[in-house]
């Protein structure tokens, strides 16, 4: 047929490459949502059952490992299997997970130093591993839903993400085989959203509160362009911390009836996944009443809305807190706000919106399902970032950057929520008469002192000439690119001396580690897939070898003592490569059993059709069948 | 003007795109001023000055050029930085004037003039801090604060005509007294949050 097809000159027909297309994806402590836009039109990519939102909870067993609805399923038997949260260790380095470790449900590993490690299913990973599979999981989604290829994508992070975190999303994408075309802030998105769809202007705040993060934004939205007048929030608060206050609320009460438990994480977390349960049920009702099957107890737990209200209270005050703080900075009122856009599915919980309700003077806008609002603006951005638009999204620095300066202060170079990309230098000089190296530390926080901001980056200028104190002029140049990552130099301004760094944390992956991960995921794909191939070789063997000795004893007669051998050889010949690792003999031994017991086959089949003409009961050939049929090994029938 | 990188052809009056070949040219403008094409002077409406901001990011910002050549996206996003610093540095009156100082060779720092100024705007600000300080009720601290952001709009207006009379002396001291009541009004501001 190929002969027929003519093409126009200049243009190369491809039938069956449909262009590739970017997503969006919003990656959440929770859910994880992929959502594609075409035209301006947005829309969730969601599974058969017409569910949007993938859970960010990954099950790892041997040789395979699930991302989504099963591993949150297993997270009630199998907790040890199962990670979840995965989102709140992203560039985190073990000493600052020491600090939480008390909230933490997951076996760390932090005896490698640096980057902390996740102990589960036998396994050892980093979080941007476990950020990776559940990457992969959405890229999957979307390719097998668009039947396109996807390569490429817009994800979006809490706008204060610090750069560590930014920079570890970006490695977990690589690892998932996409290509980051921007890190957009999560109330941007959301801002995106609702802007684009209804061609609002105006100053808007969003008030996200998700699985596990916080943050408020206040955006200005005008001629098409949305820039980000202030953004503040909380790395380490959201609804878990409101699933936590209920499952501590639930413990206590059975401490009342059995003493101090002893209780083992895995009964913790699913005391936490019972707390979410009661949680979301009392989204929508006054009262209900959960069971806790824990340390081989179990008990009953109520609760009402009330009691929830007072449990969570102190939480909520928080957020209200940190947006008072937002809308200072943006130097507004919140009379001045055109709106308010709720995100996250913590949003749903009613003391939520009434707080924020009175807090800003107005019932907050809820047109868009706040799960999926944030994944629809990404999915605009990717568009927007690969066919153009006329949207444009200008963004600030969440947070501070600066340098550590003598007597462990910070110098702030960066002040926050200045608008990016940006370039900014200050000038430092040198303290000792002759020194000719200075040691530059990057730093990112709002507080003064060294100790109580994140350490980013440390290097060395050397090569300054030696002079009196306070005679070099360093320059030091603080560059953020529109994805909010930093790059900083050094420069000896009389002599030209240059150091430059791009931020990388020092509890990140280096790029040699990140090159061994993408070699490490690609090899194991493959053995993950030789180890089934194998394991199926062993299994149909295995079945072929159970049904020949069933034979055998039923109707070992009709055979020749020649021919009894060369089968008992041959058999014995399969069960020895079986034990080896390659599958080829394998293959090859049940081929050759095959054929070697192909005449012992045909006379057994004559001889049942003897009998049977010779009167043997129908029964009594049934229950022959039906023993042999039990031969096989549990699972195994095709 | 100078020629295009890539094609040698006329760049465009903003020094910004070819006019032959579209590609984005490397930032040749010297300041700030003439990054959001304004005159440099101290007298501009900030509404306008932002429009121009916006109008520019559109057609410079490296969201634009995500899938072009990587000098381009070079370029953009170094005009994309400098625009930003642009806006923020001609917003704000007290940063626009240091600005246009330093531009016309007075710079703020360093010169002995000021510091005998220092002592009479310091000596004020002292006095408006003890005012807001004694403030019984929060409705008197909004007066205080309401009363600095008075004198920081007429100082602004006696700015306007320094500059136009290029009366540079002036125009440095009167720039010093609102980078005081600037940073006393943001105080206030910072005071009252919980």
């Amino acid at each position: 047929m190929s002969l027929l097809q003519i093409h126009e000159p200049g243009q190369t027909p491809l039938p069956h490459a449909k262009k590739s297309i970017a997503v969006g994806i919003d990656l959440g402590t929770t859910n994880s949502l992929v959502a594609v836009s075409e035209n301006n039109k947005p829309l969730v990519l969601r599974d058969a059952q017409g569910r949007g939102l993938v859970p960010s909870a990954v099950l790892y067993q041997a040789g395979s490992m699930h991302v989504g609805e099963v591993a949150r399923a297993a997270l009630q038997d199998h907790p040890e299997r199962v990670v979840v949260s995965i989102k709140r260790l992203m560039g985190r380095g073990a000493e600052d997970v020491m600090r939480v470790a008390d909230q933490l449900q997951y076996e760390l590993d932090t005896s490698s130093g640096g980057m902390v490690r996740v102990k589960v299913g036998g396994r050892v990973l980093t979080p941007v591993e476990i950020s990776g599979h559940i990457l992969e999981e959405l890229r999957g989604r979307a390719e097998r839903t668009l039947n396109r290829e996807v390569r490429q994508a817009v994800i979006t992070v809490p706008a204060h993400f610090d750069d560590g975190a930014r920079t570890a999303t970006k490695d977990a994408a690589k690892l998932a085989g996409l290509q980051v075309l921007r890190l957009v802030n999560e109330p941007t998105a959301a801002a995106l959203a609702y802007g684009l769809d209804k061609g609002a202007q105006g100053t808007y705040a969003v008030y996200d509160l998700g699985g596990g993060t916080f943050d408020v934004s206040v955006l200005r939205l005008e001629m098409g362009v949305f820039q980000v007048l202030a953004t503040g929030g909380h790395v380490q608060l959201g609804g878990d911390d409101f699933d936590r206050a209920v499952a501590e609320h639930f413990l206590i009460d059975r401490t009342r009836m059995f003493g101090a438990e002893k209780l083992t994480s895995p009964d913790i977390r699913r005391a936490m996944a019972v707390a979410r349960q009661a949680r979301e049920h009392l989204t929508e009702h006054e009262t209900g009443s959960w069971p806790l099957d824990l340390a081989g107890r179990l008990t009953w737990h109520s609760l009402d809305q009330a009691t929830l209200n007072a449990l969570i209270a102190p939480k909520v005050e928080q957020t209200i807190a940190i947006a008072r703080g937002v809308l200072a900075d943006a130097k507004l009122d919140a009379a001045e706000l055109n709106g308010i856009v709720l995100v996250g599915g913590a949003t749903r919980t009613p003391l939520v919106r009434r707080r924020v309700a009175e807090f800003f003077g107005r019932p907050p806008l809820t047109d868009i399902d706040p799960d999926e609002v944030v994944a629809l603006g990404a999915a605009l951005q990717a568009e927007a970032l690969t066919r153009g638009s006329d949207a444009l999204l200008l963004d600030v620095t969440p947070l501070s950057l600066g340098l550590e300066t003598m007597g462990g202060l910070v110098e702030k170079v960066v002040p926050r929520n200045t608008p990016i990309p940006v370039s900014l230098a200050q000038e430092f000089t040198t303290y000792q008469d002759g020194q000719t190296a200075m040691a530059i530390h990057v730093l990112q926080g709002e507080r003064e002192l060294v100790s109580e901001n994140r350490s980013l980056a440390r290097f060395e200028l050397h090569g300054i000439p030696p002079m009196t104190a306070g005679a070099a002029r360093i320059r030091v140049l603080f560059s953020v690119d529109a994805d909010g990552l930093l790059t900083v130099s050094a420069e000896e301004i009389t002599t030209g001396t240059r150091q430059q760094v791009a931020v990388k944390p020092s509890y990140g992956l280096s790029d040699s580690e990140m090159a061994e991960m993408l070699r490490a995921s690609i090899e194991h794909a493959k053995d993950d897939m030789t180890e089934r191939l194998l394991r199926e070789a062993r299994v149909d063997a295995e079945r072929l070898l159970l049904a020949i000795d069933g034979a055998l004893r039923a109707d070992g007669d009709l055979l020749a003592d020649g021919e009894r051998r060369e089968i008992d050889r041959q058999m014995q010949e399969l069960r020895r490569v079986m034990a080896g690792t390659d599958r080829t003999p394998i293959l090859d031994g049940v081929d050759a059993l095959n054929t070697a017991t192909e005449t012992f086959a045909a006379r057994r089949m004559d001889r049942g059709i003897q009998q049977a003409l010779a009167g043997v009961s129908v029964s009594a050939l049934a229950d022959r069948l039906v023993a042999g049929e039990g031969t096989r090994p549990p699972g195994a029938a095709k | 003007m100078a020629a295009c990188w890539s094609c040698s052809g006329t760049v465009d009056r903003d020094g910004l795109f070819c006019e032959s070949c579209g590609a984005l040219q490397p930032p040749r403008l010297a300041d700030h001023f003439a990054r959001l094409g304004v005159p440099a002077a101290f007298d501009i409406a900030v509404p306008a000055l932002e429009r121009r901001y916006f109008e520019l990011q559109r057609r410079i910002h490296p969201d634009r050029f995500a899938a072009r050549l990587p000098n381009e996206r070079e370029y953009s996003q170094q005009h994309a930085a400098n625009l930003n610093d642009a806006l923020q540095t001609l917003k704000s009156p007290v940063r626009r004037a240091e600005y246009l100082l330093a531009l016309k060779g007075r710079p703020m720092r360093g010169s002995g003039q000021e510091t005998v100024d220092d002592e009479e705007i310091l000596v004020h600000a002292m006095e408006m801090r003890e005012a807001l300080a004694e403030a019984a009720t929060p409705a008197a601290a909004d007066a205080v604060v309401a009363d600095a952001r008075g004198q920081a709009e007429r100082v602004t207006k006696e700015l306007v005509t320094a500059f136009a009379a290029n009366d540079l002396a002036g125009a440095a001291r009167l720039t010093l007294r609102l980078k005081y009541l600037d940073k006393f009004v943001e105080d206030a501001r910072e005071r009252r949050r919980p």
